[in-house]
């Protein structure tokens, strides 16, 4: 019988300023060699044991740990930080803020230079693991010019150089576009298999994990872990969303059909699913039972963009001869890969930069002649990070800051500014420093703060990134009301649940160029776009595709009517 | 797209570009100390002719450091200008001779010695100045660590000044969408607005600069730690080149220019060289 690497028993920690422990009772045996997905809400205590793994856990977060853990052989509570990074190389979420060095191969090196490594050989070892990530190319490029998945790459390699013998991964996805995070998981699958070594990915998007095969899902919940199974097991439970975490799609599309998902049926990955002719009989039927959704008529266009160019160098256009139209009313997605020019897009609507060519309306004035403040009191545009946007302390300052400047008294500003509040569920917070609150209600507060201008559409960037399920409700949630209450919402997303639940139309980018406006479930069914745009074909056209059903979009489209329907009316 | 810095890298290959960043620094701080210590206009004159001959030999034209040049120049004559205006008999203190040359009110009357003393001031500031735009603009940041502890310094603090060069564009991006969505929301951050509107404006921005800042920090530190960084007292550096004959040279030719400096300098007792007598 072979020993546990990783072995924690009757584990608890506390942090020193909370008055609960994050992690109780913790009893999980890791072998070498597994391959683990931690699964779970955020605030579960997910990357609380991941911490505890790499010894970030007491020596940077200090706290009171009871029980024992070892790692590796190693008594990870009483070695040193150092010790366990011989061990346990941790790749961080932000692929951006843990590139250290100001080249690749210099990343890379890292380590062996703390390790006094000599020059020759660390050059030897630095070639061999850039080679392992495939990044060999690009050991002289800064970061700055790079995508998220190189990033990703080198951050990996930079763990490897230390012949570690557990890889820990702290939500790898939620930096990278769906494309990329496809091509993350191959890469761990791939460098697991050569090496042998114990991978542990804690993630909350299961079926971006499940893309390849992982032997466990260990998900937690309040600290204590609520399964420890085999993936296919698991996901023939309802304990996923009993816990807050999505299932994949085309499980829940296998339950609406009325399919009894058991692990027989191989559930884990959609390529190993084993359906019987019967039960794709019934997920045919449930299709066919439905009438197709009636189209929404089209609205009066609100933001009408007519042969936009424009391009930071003279000979490079960031944009080429845009041309669309948003209608009163809609809620729009804008996907693409990075540098695709959506970022470029919204600054141009908003005015921070000036086109080259072609012409912007909205609701029927022509916007060359507005200034940016002018622009602002229509669009709002909502930042990805409500911390870039928060500028004051209290909350009621940070809401009132945008209607300030405009003549109003102090009791004209307070009365917009508790309406905004009441809409946007903040109104018992009024008086609350803005520091006391989530990372979700802090978003609320730069959405209120863009509302209280009175705009008719607003433009947020990527609105639910590194969000769990929950939250990712919440927010859409929230918007969606405030669409049914008449602002136009454009949104800038990489995240495939969001258009496929939220957003009927999709407008495509790839290289400056507008190439594709279609509905969501028609862009994520087309391989041609879902590559340029750096997406992923969803489950659902897989699954689709397997039962024989000769119109996949229409399957999706009648997916995610049903989903509405479940979610309305309760499940 | 992203703002441009004031001083970069400016790669390309040069005798100056090839000397290793230590060596590059150690001269540059003999070189700046032998300028420093002399007002001696002869040793003066010929460390310029050094400095400039070396800002030759690294082939970066004037035109790529024109704004660092202007701004140099400005600040040179506003220092003048104030080492004038405290003090306008200074020179004749020093020389101990008197020549007016511009008979102005009070004591503000220009003298011969004045000038030559100001001269002296500004041929200092020029031998230091194309020799440390050599050291930022020739040495390629990534030895910029290697290079500090080279000379002596901690690594940690060594590396610091690496990790600043590496996040400073990372910033200066957070500062951009910081300011825009400022101004998308009505605050005024142009030349339109009274200077006091704009400081208190700028301050917005400066609390998320701040704040996002922090949460860098925070990121990097644990990355660091967990790749073991401060593990031991000292560390290899993967971008340190080896010294090469022309470093020895160069070193030597530091230390020879300050050790001439001393002497000439101090031979008669005196730092200053005085054309007056």
């Amino acid at each position: 019988m072979t020993t546990p690497i990783i072995s924690f028993k009757d584990f608890s920690f506390q942090y020193r300023a909370q008055k609960r422990p994050t992690l109780q009772e913790i009893n999980l045996a890791i072998m070498p060699g597994e391959r683990i997905l931690i699964a779970g809400p955020s605030g579960s205590g997910k990357s609380t044991l991941g911490s505890c793994i790499n010894g970030l856990i007491p020596f940077s977060f200090p706290g009171e740990v009871k029980g024992e853990l070892t790692v590796d052989g190693v008594d990870a509570p009483r070695a040193g930080i150092f010790e366990l990074s011989a061990h346990v190389g941790t790749v961080l979420q932000d692929p951006d803020g843990q590139f250290i060095g100001l080249t690749v191969g210099e990343d890379i090196a890292f380590a062996l230079e703390n390790a006094c490594t000599p020059q020759d050989e660390m050059k030897e070892i630095v070639a061999r693991t850039a080679k392992l990530v495939e990044i060999e190319d690009r050991l002289e490029s800064a970061p700055h010019e790079l995508s998220g998945g190189q990033k990703q790459r080198v951050s990996l390699a930079g763990v490897m150089v230390d012949q570690v013998k557990v890889l820990l991964f702290d939500e790898p996805l939620a930096n990278l576009d769906p494309a990329a995070g496809k091509q993350a998981i191959e890469l761990i699958d791939e460098i697991q298999r050569k090496t042998g070594t114990t991978v542990i990915i804690i993630e909350h998007r299961l079926e971006d994990v499940l893309w390849r095969s992982v032997d466990r899902i260990v998900l937690m919940s309040e600290g204590r872990i609520a399964a420890d199974m085999r993936p296919d097991e698991l996901l023939s439970t309802d304990l996923l969303k009993a816990h807050g975490i999505r299932e994949p799609l085309y499980l829940t599309a296998l339950r609406y059909a009325g399919v009894d998902v058991t692990p027989a049926l191989r559930p884990a990955q959609i390529c190993t699913l084993a359906l019987c002719e019967a039960q794709k009989e019934k997920v045919r039927a449930w299709f066919q039972a439905a009438a197709a959704g009636e189209k929404a008529a089209p609205q009066k266009p609100l933001l009408e963009v007519r042969h936009l160019s424009f391009g930071y160098a003279p000979d490079r256009p960031t944009l080429r001869d845009v041309s669309f139209s948003i209608g009163k009313g809609e809620m729009v997605a804008i996907v693409g890969r990075n540098g695709a020019g959506k970022s470029t897009l919204s600054k141009l609507i908003c005015g921070f930069e000036t086109p080259d060519d072609g012409t912007m309306c909205f609701d029927g004035e022509d916007m060359a002649d507005m200034s940016i403040r002018e622009r602002a009191s229509r669009i709002g545009y909502v930042l990805q990070n409500p911390n870039q946007m928060i500028s004051k302390t209290m909350i009621y300052d940070e809401v009132a800051l945008g209607i300030r400047r405009r003549g109003y008294t102090e009791e004209q500003i307070r009365e917009k500014v508790e309406q905004t509040l009441r809409i946007c569920g903040l109104y018992p917070f009024r008086n609350w420093p803005i520091s006391a609150l989530s990372f979700g209600q802090k978003k609320r507060v730069t959405i209120a703060s863009v509302l209280v201008m009175g705009p008719q559409m607003i433009i947020l960037d990527e609105p639910t990134a590194g969000q769990d399920f929950q939250h990712y409700t919440e927010i859409m949630e929230f918007l969606r009301e405030l669409n049914a209450q008449g602002v136009t919402v454009v949104m800038i997303t990489h995240d495939m649940h969001l258009m496929l639940e939220y957003t009927p139309r999709a407008l495509v980018f790839s290289e400056g160029e507008m190439i594709a406006d279609r509905s969501a479930a028609q862009v994520l069914c087309d391989g041609i776009l879902v590559r340029r745009a750096a997406l992923k074909e969803t489950s659902l056209f897989a699954l689709a595709k397997s039962c024989g059903v000769d119109a996949p979009e229409a399957f999706v489209e009648r997916f995610i009517d049903a989903d509405r329907e479940v979610r309305t009316h309760g499940g | 797209m992203a703002a441009k810095t004031v001083l970069n890298y400016l790669p390309r290959r040069s005798f100056v570009h090839d000397l290793t960043g230590t060596t590059k620094l150690a001269f540059f701080l003999l070189f700046t100390f032998a300028g420093m210590l002399t007002y001696d206009t002869r040793v003066l004159l010929g460390l310029l002719g050094v400095s400039l001959l070396a800002f030759r030999a690294s082939r970066i034209r004037v035109k790529e450091i024109r704004f660092m040049l202007v701004f140099m120049l400005v600040f040179l004559l506003m220092n003048n200008f104030f080492v004038f205006l405290f003090n306008p008999n200074q020179g004749t203190e020093i020389y101990g001779t008197r020549h007016v040359l511009l008979h102005l009110p009070g004591r503000f009357a220009v003298t011969a010695e004045e000038v030559f003393y100001l001269f002296n001031i500004t041929l200092k500031y020029f031998i230091a100045l194309p020799v440390a735009i050599l050291f930022i603009s020739a040495t390629d940041p990534s030895e910029f660590a290697a290079s500090l502890s080279g000379i002596g310094v901690s690594y940690r603090v060594g590396y610091s000044v690496a990790i600043a060069l590496r996040y400073i564009p990372d910033i200066q991006r957070d500062y951009h969408s910081i300011s825009q969505a400022q101004q998308a929301r009505g605050v005024e951050l142009g030349k339109k607005e009274p200077l006091l509107t704009r400081l208190k404006n700028a301050a917005g921005i400066l609390l998320p600069l701040i704040l996002s800042s922090l949460a860098r920090i925070d990121v990097i530190s644990n990355a660091m730690e967990l790749r073991g960084f401060g593990k031991d007292k000292t560390r290899t550096w993967y971008r340190r080149r080896p010294f090469e004959k022309n470093d020895y040279l160069v070193l030597a030719l530091g230390a020879a220019l300050l050790a001439g400096s001393i002497v000439i300098t101090f031979h008669d007792g005196n730092r200053f060289y005085n054309p007056f007598i």
